[in-house]
């Protein structure tokens, strides 16, 4: 828990510096709101008994209850995140962070804005994150939709082809594509050759020079959709630049996101491994972030199908959580639990009365402490209560001190000792744990 | 598309006609033939495309957070969470959903108000009702024998919902607990201190905090001679609010009314907060039975937010849903790519900042921008400013503005860069001090 509060306060803090709103939904929608909207994967919904009421099933993501969020609401734009837990009946995997209750962490743009604004910022936004969690170099790999299905088009492949070649495109990040190809040959019925010239742009990947690249091919530039998406890929290098992740950006063609629902730029984060040897490029070992743009999503909510344009991303957080806490693991750093500043003791019996008394003057000048639950408990107990809970501070009441008036303070680690008196003995505690003078 | 127009006005006249003869009380065989040709000329229309939209809505006895929502639900949480850890408790969470066999037989009669899961295949589930009873399993399921910790989610009840009286079906709950052995009424104490603290530090009025004990209140029906049968019955006939068992000691907490005449007794105007002890929930779950001593304190934040909401309107205080503290504004056109630059490096100085996703925005935009939105400064990028090297910085309700040199900020960065930064900010900040956020005032902290 100490690990998830840490990482979501690096996240939020982010979002929040970006001027975003937060909102919240229920953990269950209509039935009917969710349905045709996650295709195959509808399959994976949790869906509520009926009870004689309405049909509910809980929310598989948090984009789809935005999105009727915007619609409920007649909202034309907004800046908001949401961070929440989304329900799927899919097979765990544990051991990989798969789960069937898990934390969703989107933040997403919605309104007609200039174009590839704010598209750049979600991706400044995913390159701050992922920066201050410190969990390792990364890579945001970028794409088009209309880039991939005009690639697609031109390269021979049928309409009715497109979804399913697109999801074999996207295992590229973690197979051969020899084997990718063998699946859209032998499995899904691509003409070899169609197969190749795919292999052609795929394989591909680079900075804006890239984008220029593909701007002069004979055939993409022939194709309208295509000419769109490296367009605004152009124009939104430009502003990745002005914000200075441009070397954290790669163009890859080969990144084809799964869900439907996206209309233009996507984008994944990974992070890299370092390679065995020097020259060899980093891996990717695995997505903590991803995104793009949805345009046509709302408009489905809409009586009178309005649309409302939306950009956004997610952040992978127990993809996260798992790394952080194998990285404290291997540290071997312990985490504390609380954040109790310092614990009231007594160095003999029947001095329950005097740390009652202190405790609560202390909890009323806002600081943290804690007392143990006992009438006469061990000196030796106390101060191993506080190793073992990482409370940094003792303050022992013996008869001796009460009768001249002060208060024992003990650093628990230095064991260092000093006589403070009643009346400073706030103003001591929050000098040493660094708090500022007025009430927390 | 004619054809279906005309279709369209055949269906509206025969529907006329059908409603005419039902007010004449014309013949049944006649209204049937009628209302079947109805039916066909609607079944050639096909689908009505226009009621095929389905209702927006969030479930009954739900509803969304907007931000406004939010920003009162995260001020009174910061509140309750800081109490919390100043008394050492530990922060836990469980699934929403619990087996099915781990909630049945707490609940008593309540259990019909429990959300099932639908039997798909695999396990039998039921969504929280609670946040006692998945403790309780949580304790039994790690052995554990002590600990301090507080639990602030969801549970889920198919009442009847009021929600004008803000009682929903999904409803926030903040528990706090104490569990283990210890000498008498320590921890009991801390529990009630505790709650007088966080009703104090919320500012939503004085409180009571009503005390008894259960087994007091059983000697006293069993000397008034109530036969131990009724003894539950008269319970509940007293007790008004509280649905839950709590063997021992019973205790809550009422908000109070500043009484019409000086003299009378203050009323309760409702229960913000509620607890007690509750010594043997935990061995329900131990294969052998074990008891773990537990006392803790629940939180009616659903009522909190009511409350607070309401006082923040008859204030009239603006509320704000976000945090920044400057946007980056220019006065001329084409000067975006100077927009991205500064604000990119106010981000990475840890400023909380905006700009208006528009090449060309006026600049009477941005400022209406910053109004709406409470953001106090703006810092505005000019083609004059930038050939002299400077940033205008302009308060948003003094109006006043002031000239920082652009050198001055790009030297920063070799020394502390952040630093640098957040002192500028800081520094212009507090020259305006009516310019901080909406936060703290109506809250005390």
């Amino acid at each position: 828990m100490a690990v998830r509060e840490k990482v979501f306060d690096v996240i939020i803090r982010c979002f929040k510096r970006h001027g975003a709103e937060v909102i919240d939904t229920p953990v269950f929608e209509l039935k009917e709101t969710l349905t045709g909207k996650y295709g195959e994967d509808s399959k994976l919904i949790y869906d509520l008994k009926d009870q004689g009421g309405e049909l509910l099933s809980l929310r598989y993501d948090l984009t789809v209850p935005f999105a009727r969020y915007l619609a409920m609401n007649k909202l034309t734009n907004i800046k908001r995140y949401h961070i929440a837990k989304v329900y799927r009946r899919d097979n765990p995997a544990m051991t990989r962070g798969r789960y069937r209750e898990f934390y969703q962490c989107d933040f997403d743009i919605a309104g007609n804005f200039d174009p590839m604004i704010p598209d750049a910022e979600c991706l400044k936004i995913m390159c701050e994150i992922l920066s201050s969690l410190q969990i390792g170099d990364f890579l945001v790999k970028v794409n088009d939709r209309r880039i991939l299905d005009g690639m697609f088009a031109i390269c021979g492949v049928s309409d009715s082809k497109f979804r399913t070649i697109c999801s074999s495109v996207d295992k590229l990040d973690k197979v051969s594509w020899e084997e990718v190809k063998n699946e859209m040959v032998g499995e899904k019925g691509l003409a070899p050759e169609v197969a190749d010239r795919i292999g052609d742009y795929v394989q591909q990947h680079g900075g804006v020079s890239l984008v220029e690249q593909l701007l002069q091919d004979p055939k993409l530039s022939q194709n309208k959709q295509a000419l769109e998406g490296l367009g605004d890929l152009k124009l939104l290098f430009e502003y990745l630049t002005l914000f200075g992740i441009d070397d954290k950006i790669s163009f890859d063609l080969s990144l084809a996101r799964g869900l439907d629902y996206y209309t233009g730029v996507i984008y994944e984060a990974v992070l890299l491994q370092t390679p065995a040897q020097a020259g060899e490029e980093p891996l990717g070992v695995g997505s903590v972030a991803a995104g793009g743009r949805y345009d046509g999503l709302v408009g489905m909510f809409d009586p009178k199908g309005r649309k409302v344009p939306c950009v956004g991303l997610s952040i992978g957080v127990e993809r996260i959580f798992s790394i952080v806490e194998q990285r404290l693991e291997a540290l071997e750093e312990k985490v504390r639990t609380t954040e109790t500043q310092v614990l009231v003791a007594s160095a003999q019996k029947k001095l329950l009365e005097e740390r009652l008394k202190l405790v609560s003057e202390l909890w009323d000048a806002g600081i943290k402490a804690e007392l143990l639950y006992k009438k006469n408990p061990k000196l030796l107990n106390q101060l191993q209560y506080c190793e073992e809970a990482g409370i940094p501070l003792v303050a022992i009441i013996g008869e001796q001190e009460l009768k001249d008036g002060v208060i024992k303070l003990r650093s628990v680690t230095s064991r260092e000792e000093v006589n403070v008196r009643r009346e400073d003995l706030v103003e001591e505690i929050k000098r040493r744990t660094g708090q500022p003078l007025r009430i927390c």
